[in-house]
């Protein structure tokens, strides 16, 4: 009896080797297409106002599978173009602690979708929305805001800065705590 | 009983044989390169199975003769002992023999291998996509490049030279009625020379793992005699044709407005997208998504409905369109052929 007991605890761990990793690759209809209104400042007379939080923000937020394709995206949908590769160019740098609209998944997949006023253009209509999603979530993992068990680990190309899981924070870079 | 488990284990042998023949088959060859092979195949297959059964002939002759041990067994036979000597020289010989003959065969099949391409009229960069193939017909005349995407027309009975290559991931490019396979690296250009010797479709199949999709990553090339060929080419470096409906023209409209644009190319519109097969005669092509569907205006509005339900991981993302605009949308690209 004490055997088969023995015996089935590693039975039970080769199991555990069977979960996979899921990958939503269909959009979650259930959870509609982002269109919370995002503050474009914080200040809000009588008080603070509550933070926005979209419920799919979190789907993509700390998802390896949607960085690694935001990843990718940001290439194919030439963002490195006027942002390079998160270094900045036309555009502001991505890669560092300062935010023009905030730091948050909502702020900027509101950016990617609707635009700012001082030369990015509107990707509504032409990226579904999870996919702006992705890339919002890729955005924040160039400053190292995302979980470095889940930011992408490596280039299909030539690296031009470290890769994502090992980009230090951008906030705390430099300063001693 | 016996009876019964052969009647049911020969249809699968039928059914195993059917991969023998066929558009996708390295034992029915089409072309010089695949003849040589299988030539290979079976002169070594049928050389080792003779050898296989002399060793099992001599395994067994001990066992069946057995010697009776003599009043002294001690004693050695100095005429057997050398008649054994003898024996075991002369084989471990022939072994050698054989050894450097097959070495010798496989040496003058790749001369022959190497010789196709060596008059190529005609050169295609082949780019391996997770799961589809670019194609690009190289010309010294820019205007006469053509891009297109997982149908390679080639002309019959001429050698073409692939040069092949890889933007993601190591893929191998396999058309085994015609060639061997040679894998697709990312960085690196290798080079594959084909003929085909009579017109004819042979299938080709992505033949190193690649990712979730690497079964649906199947590619055809298309043998035509010259002078279809040409006026095949000609065709496809014409830009696409206009929409010819109301409903292809709002069509048109939306593939520029809507996600599409972002990704495909469509040749005299101002979709210039690179990172996705090339559309500007996706019409005139038989498969859609690498050999994964038929071409017919169902499938078109299925894969662009659902390409995640279709091929799952697939990089074209589901676009969020209503019934008129998806229809719309198909209209005109089944009219782009
Ligand atoms: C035509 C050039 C251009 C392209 C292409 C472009 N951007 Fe921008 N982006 C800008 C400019 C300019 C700004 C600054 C806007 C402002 O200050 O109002 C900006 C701002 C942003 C911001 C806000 C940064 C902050 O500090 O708050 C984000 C995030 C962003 N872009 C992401 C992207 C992504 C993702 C893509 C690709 C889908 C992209 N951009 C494509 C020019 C571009
Ligand atoms: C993010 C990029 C992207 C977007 C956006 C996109 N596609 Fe695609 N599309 C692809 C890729 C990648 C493939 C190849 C898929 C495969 O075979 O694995 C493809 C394949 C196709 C094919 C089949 C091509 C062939 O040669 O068999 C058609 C047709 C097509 N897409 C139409 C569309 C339409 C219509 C839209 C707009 C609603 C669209 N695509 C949006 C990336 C995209
Ligand atoms: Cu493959």
């Amino acid at each position: 009896m004490r055997q088969a007991l023995a015996m089935l605890l590693p039975l039970t761990l080769v199991l555990v080797a069977c979960q996979r990793e899921e990958r939503d690759t269909r959009p979650q209809s259930a959870l509609g297409s982002g269109e919370q209104p995002t503050p474009v400042t914080a200040l809000e007379p009588g008080g603070q106002r509550p933070s926005a939080s979209d419920n799919k923000a979190a789907s993509f937020e700390a998802n390896a599978f949607h960085l690694s394709e935001g990843k990718r995206l940001f290439g194919w949908f030439n963002c490195s173009g006027c942002h390079a590769n998160g270094g900045g160019g036309m555009g502001p740098a991505l890669m560092d602690e300062k935010w023009l609209y905030g730091s948050s998944i909502e702020s900027i997949h509101a950016t990617i979708r609707d635009g700012r006023p001082n030369g990015m253009p509107s990707f509504r209509q032409k990226i579904p929305d999870d996919q702006i999603w992705e890339l919002a979530a890729f955005v924040r993992a160039l400053s190292g805001n995302a979980p470095s068990s889940a930011a992408p680990q490596r280039n299909d190309d030539m690296m031009v800065h470290p890769s994502e899981n090992r980009l230090p924070d951008a906030a705390t870079l430099g300063k001693s705590p | 009983m016996r009876r019964l488990a052969f009647m049911a284990l020969a249809p699968f042998c039928v059914l195993l044989l059917q991969g023998c023949a066929g558009w996708q088959s390295a034992l029915d060859p089409k072309g010089p390169a695949a003849d040589e092979l299988a030539w290979l195949i079976w002169f070594f297959t049928a050389l080792c199975a003779v050898v296989w059964v002399l060793v099992m002939i001599a395994l067994a002759a001990p066992l069946v003769m057995r010697s009776r041990p003599g009043d002294e067994p001690l004693l050695l036979d100095a005429g057997a002992e050398r008649r054994k000597m003898r024996v075991v020289v002369t084989a471990v010989g022939l072994t050698a023999i054989i050894l450097i003959g097959l070495t010798l065969l496989s040496f003058f099949a790749n001369r022959t291998l190497a010789a196709i391409g060596s008059e190529a009229v005609l050169t295609i960069k082949v780019t391996g996509h997770q799961w589809w193939w670019e194609l690009r017909y190289e010309d010294a005349t820019p205007s006469r490049i053509l891009t297109t995407a997982n149908e390679i027309h080639i002309p019959a009975g001429e050698p073409v030279r692939l040069l092949l290559t890889s933007t993601d991931v190591i893929h191998s490019f396999w058309i085994p009625s015609l060639a061997g396979k040679l894998d697709l690296i990312p960085g690196h250009m290798n080079v594959l020379d084909i003929k085909a010797d009579k017109p004819g479709v042979y299938r080709g199949q992505c033949a190193e793992f690649c990712g979730a999709q690497h079964a649906n990553m199947g590619t055809f090339i298309i043998a035509e005699p010259r002078p279809k060929f040409d006026a095949w080419l000609n065709d496809q470096l014409q830009p696409a044709g206009a929409p010819a409906s109301g409903e292809a023209k709002a069509g048109a409209d939306l593939f520029l407005k809507r996600p599409c644009v972002m990704c495909h190319r469509i040749g005299g519109t101002p979709a210039g997208g690179t990172v996705a097969p090339d559309l500007t005669h996706i019409a005139s092509r038989k498969t859609l998504a690498a050999g994964t569907l038929t071409m017919s205006r169902g499938n078109l509005a299925a894969w662009i409905a659902d390409p995640q339900g279709i091929k799952p991981g697939s990089h074209m993302p589901v676009a969020d369109l209503n019934g008129d605009e998806l229809n719309a949308i198909v209209a005109y690209l089944e009219g782009l052929k």
